[in-house]
């Protein structure tokens, strides 16, 4: 990072001598002309850096830097350059103060990020508090789009409810659900509770058979009791609603004890699945996008990424990238940077390239962007390269099938905008 | 109980009783076995502070670079190769940190050395990010050591039976040395009374670099061990660490006993509450501390220290 910094400083201090070259030409130039020169606009981007969603925000600071220098290579938003101003959210109390502090020393135009749903729900606050945009890249909560929706903030990230009735189909599919008796581990904060309801219910109403649900603490590493537990319980399937780094290490020990039960869940992001490695992912997973997707403008973004930054993106960089792409091309399309102007333009909008086969677009009553998710599970034979050993299953939902299958309907989560 | 209702017909109530109870041992077991990883990381936290009265907050960042230095070392120089000479690497890097810097902190205010363990454990954990990336490192069990140990009922990884050999080896190997050795004496009266042990001409001084490198090389060696397990990521010291101070509190300063019956005790009593109340079983450890240091405040077999009183 020091290095990174370093080079930000001299980037800085590049600017700097730019900025006073060009304050000096402007002098003697006509006001149109000074126009272009105007401050650029700042965009606050707040992920969890440390702590186990760390990983995940670390390719979120990634796809938002590419996003940032596209932007600004391609001439930038309304003839003004953008600005990220990235810092490590750590926890809801840490996030909304650096969220009000953004908005009121340095006067973001709109915030972007965060994957805690705690967190996200922090600075939803204070951005509907300064009726400024809040585009949140990670928290999967149905709370923040039902009952603590707001008008200003739109949500990049799948719900839960999308995640579980995607996993849902494939299990459906298989044969995994009526009649099988089901063991579920969940993550013991508001992201996992929030889910592990989302799965009862649609397991529930499939006509599964419920077991039990063990609530774990986020910081447990070891889990030696639940694996324990699953083979003394020997149910049909194992659930996990469990969150980063609890991901990886739970699918290794899975493994590493040997079970053979069935094993999915209902949240996945590839960080864990290259963290678990090749010998120890296992289960099936819905996912929002992997570097696997081959529709043209996925497959051309991943090169991108790859020149970039030397390696291969995940699912949280996209949400990042595209949140701030989305947020520059509503910008460029209505020429205004006014709020409820963008606002109105995201509402309306179909034809967003989500780089997804299909369009996404954000519904205008909860501002849930819309779009193709996937499953992933092991690839057989073990795919190919190293970090190839998973395979992406075609979109969900299918061609011909309206996106809105997989998400919750106004009846199941009412959002009122005040 | 434990949310999962006993199945079958009433009738052979007294065999199922009997099929829960061996789980319930089952998962005994299981909290003996993670009091040993405990008991490794523990015993070198416990040993620094007794002689050198550091408190050693950076305990948990070498956990963590000895992790590293396995997965780095086991792409280059093989499984075994790696499991030799990262344990190795981290005493190394221990006894150059207790060289340069921790040795000026012995008779100052604890404070100080509070505040540049705190310190290191931070700039080690920033610069595993910076080298590494925050992602976690996949790392698996080699080929040989996967499978399971099946006796009757009884069930384990065979992985995890290694690590338990291999930490009895070394936990033996350390009381050895600090009970049976001349080096052994020095330390322990060291530990006692360091004037006297300085009047009678002998000096300390690479007497505590030798013991700062055993102790955090045990902290190199659980993390060598755990690497596949748990999982290779920056942030992995600090949660290993608090889980170490818990043990070192329970069992009492000084009492190499101590630390061992803490780490066992610690490792059952986490082992049943995630069996029977998974959410409390962080927790679980904190309320153990709580009472036992209601109960004996120096800890299960803490000695009294004149100098620390």
């Amino acid at each position: 990072m020091a290095a990174e910094d370093a080079s930000k400083v001299s980037e800085n201090r590049r600017r700097l001598i730019q900025g006073g070259a060009a304050l000096a030409a402007s002098l003697a130039m006509p006001a149109y002309v000074r126009a272009q020169s105007k401050e650029p606009i700042r965009i606050g981007h707040l992920t969890p850096m440390t702590g186990f969603l760390g990983p995940m925000g670390e390719y979120a600071v990634l796809g938002a830097r590419l996003a940032v220098e596209e932007v600004n290579a391609s001439g930038g938003v309304l003839g003004r350059q953008l600005e990220l101003l990235t810092e490590d959210s750590v926890n809801p109390q840490t996030a909304s103060t650096k969220a009000q502090r953004m908005v009121d020393r340095d006067k973001v135009f709109a915030i972007v990020g965060e994957i805690s749903s705690a967190s996200g729900l922090a600075i939803s606050q204070v951005t509907n508090r300064a009726q400024k945009l809040f585009f949140q890249t990670g928290c999967n909560s149905n709370e923040l789009r039902g009952a603590n929706c707001s008008r200003y903030m739109f949500h990049l990230e799948a719900n839960n409810t999308m995640y579980v009735r995607t996993i849902g189909q494939w299990l459906l599919k298989q044969g995994m659900v009526k009649g099988k008796r089901w063991m579920a581990f969940t993550a013991d904060y508001a992201f996992g509770h929030d889910l592990f309801q989302q799965t009862k219910k649609f397991m529930d109403e499939n006509g599964a058979e419920f077991v039990s649900n063990d609530m774990i603490p986020t910081d447990a590493t070891e889990f030696s009791a639940s694996m324990l537990k699953i083979r003394q319980q020997k149910p049909d399937i194992v659930i996990s609603n469990l969150a980063g780094n609890q991901t990886t290490n739970f699918t290794k020990q899975y493994h590493e004890f040997g079970i053979k039960v069935p094993y999915a869940g209902a949240d996945m992001n590839m960080t864990s699945i290259w963290g678990a490695g090749k010998s120890a992912f296992s289960g099936t997973w819905p996912i929002i996008w992997t570097h696997q997707v081959q529709a043209p403008s996925a497959q051309a973004f991943v090169k991108r990424f790859q020149e970039r930054w030397k390696k291969l993106p995940e699912n949280q960089a996209v949400n990042d990238y595209l949140a701030i792409i989305l947020l520059a091309k509503a910008m460029n399309e209505t020429k205004s940077d006014d709020t409820d102007t963008l606002i109105k333009y995201l509402e309306t909008a179909k034809d967003l390239d989500v780089l997804r086969e299909r369009p996404g677009y954000f519904r205008d009553w909860d501002h849930q962007l819309m779009f193709e998710m996937y499953t992933v599970q092991p690839a057989e034979g073990g795919g190919s390269g190293p970090q190839d050993f998973m395979v992406t299953s075609d979109p969900v939902p299918g061609p011909g099938e309206s996106l809105e299958i997989i998400a919750p309907t106004r009846e199941e989560n009412a959002c009122k905008f005040a | 109980m434990c949310g999962a209702p006993l199945r079958g017909r009433p009738g052979l109530t007294e065999i199922l009783v009997a099929i829960e109870l061996i789980f319930i041992l089952q998962q005994v077991a299981n909290g003996l076995l993670l009091g040993c990883y405990y008991l490794l990381i523990a015993l070198g936290l416990s040993i620094i502070f007794s002689l050198g009265g550091v408190v050693n907050l950076a305990h948990g960042a070498f956990y963590a670079i000895g992790a590293y230095a396995m997965v780095f070392l086991t792409e280059r120089i093989g499984y075994a190769g790696a499991f030799i000479v990262s344990p190795i690497v981290v005493a190394l890097i221990g006894m150059a940190v207790e060289r340069l810097f921790l040795r000026r902190f012995y008779r100052a205010d604890p404070v100080l050395s509070l505040l540049f363990t705190f310190a290191l454990a931070m700039v080690i954990e920033q610069a595993l990010r910076m080298v590494f990336g925050a992602s976690p490192l996949s790392f698996s069990i080699p080929e040989f050591a996967t499978g399971q140990l099946i006796i009757g009922e009884f069930f384990y990884p065979l992985y995890r039976v290694g690590m338990l050999v291999v930490a009895i080896i070394a936990v033996t190997g350390t009381w050895y040395l600090l009970n049976r050795t001349p080096f052994g004496k020095v330390v322990r009266a060291g530990i006692h009374d360091p004037d006297m042990v300085r009047a009678l001409g002998i000096s300390l001084s690479p007497v505590m670099t030798a013991v700062c490198g055993i102790g955090i090389g045990l902290a190199g060696l659980s993390g060598v061990l755990l690497a596949p397990i748990t999982g290779v990521q920056p942030a992995m010291g600090q949660e290993i660490l608090t889980a170490a101070f818990v043990v070192v509190v329970i069992g009492g300063l000084g009492s190499f006993w101590g630390v061992v019956l803490a780490a066992i005790l610690v490792g059952v009593i986490r082992g049943l509450t995630s069996y029977f109340y998974p959410p409390a079983s962080e927790a679980s450890l904190y309320l153990l501390m709580l009472l036992i240091l209601v109960l004996r405040p120096r800890g299960l077999m803490g000695e009294k220290f004149e100098r620390l009183e």
